[in-house]
């Protein structure tokens, strides 16, 4: 029982630490910043749906973080990809 | 009392969510690109990597979530374990290789 709150907690700390960063996404001076800012929202993004899909009793979840992950990668090189040449074939 | 893998489930997921936080505060308070990397590409890879661990040991402990979800948990802990590093890597060679000057206290420039 008392893991059910400690997961309660790491994923409000988590949700506040989403916060700080999307703040740096909205600021950032220059691309890359906001890049890095929403890869990093990506990943804890995939530690809130994680705790979230155990929290809930719901293994089904767990299938749309590790999706998440693949495209939050995949995103990230291909924005990246278009920042240098331009277009991305 | 406590058993050993609640502490142990107790240990990752308080840990995890230390450096989750820390790696929001420094990607908000870091005063350039380069050092902000640092919190974004080691503690918010180990925050991810102690969290699941401590999912999955849950997971595992708990019978009726069934082993299937512990596997799935330690399977996206490495592969984030792997992509995440790569992704920040990629970022900063990216803002390198376009010009991106480093901040130093004084303002100079070393290039």
């Amino acid at each position: 029982m008392v893991s059910h709150w400690a997961m309660l907690l790491a994923g409000g700390i988590v949700l506040l630490a989403i916060v700080l960063v999307l703040v740096r996404a909205l600021l950032g001076p220059t691309i890359y910043d906001r890049i890095l800012a929403v890869n990093t929202f990506g990943t804890k993004t995939i530690i809130v749906v994680a705790i979230l899909s155990i929290l809930r009793g719901r293994p089904e979840l767990l299938d749309i973080a590790l999706l998440y992950t693949l495209i939050n990668f995949v995103v990230t090189i291909a924005i990246l990809k278009y920042k240098e040449a331009g277009r991305l074939d | 009392m406590y058993t050993v893998i609640e502490v142990v489930i107790l240990v990752c997921l308080i840990g995890g969510a230390f450096f989750a936080l820390t790696a929001g505060v420094g990607i908000l308070r870091m005063p350039d690109f380069y050092s902000r990397a640092h919190p974004a590409g080691k503690s918010d890879t180990l925050a991810q990597t102690l969290i699941f661990i401590g999912l999955a040991f849950h997971s595992l402990h708990h019978e009726d979530l069934g082993l299937t979800a512990g596997v799935k948990l330690v399977l996206t802990a490495v592969f984030l374990f792997i992509t995440a590093p790569t992704a920040v890597h990629a970022i900063t060679r990216a803002a390198h290789l376009d010009g991106l000057k480093v901040w130093t206290k004084d303002g100079r420039d070393d290039n």
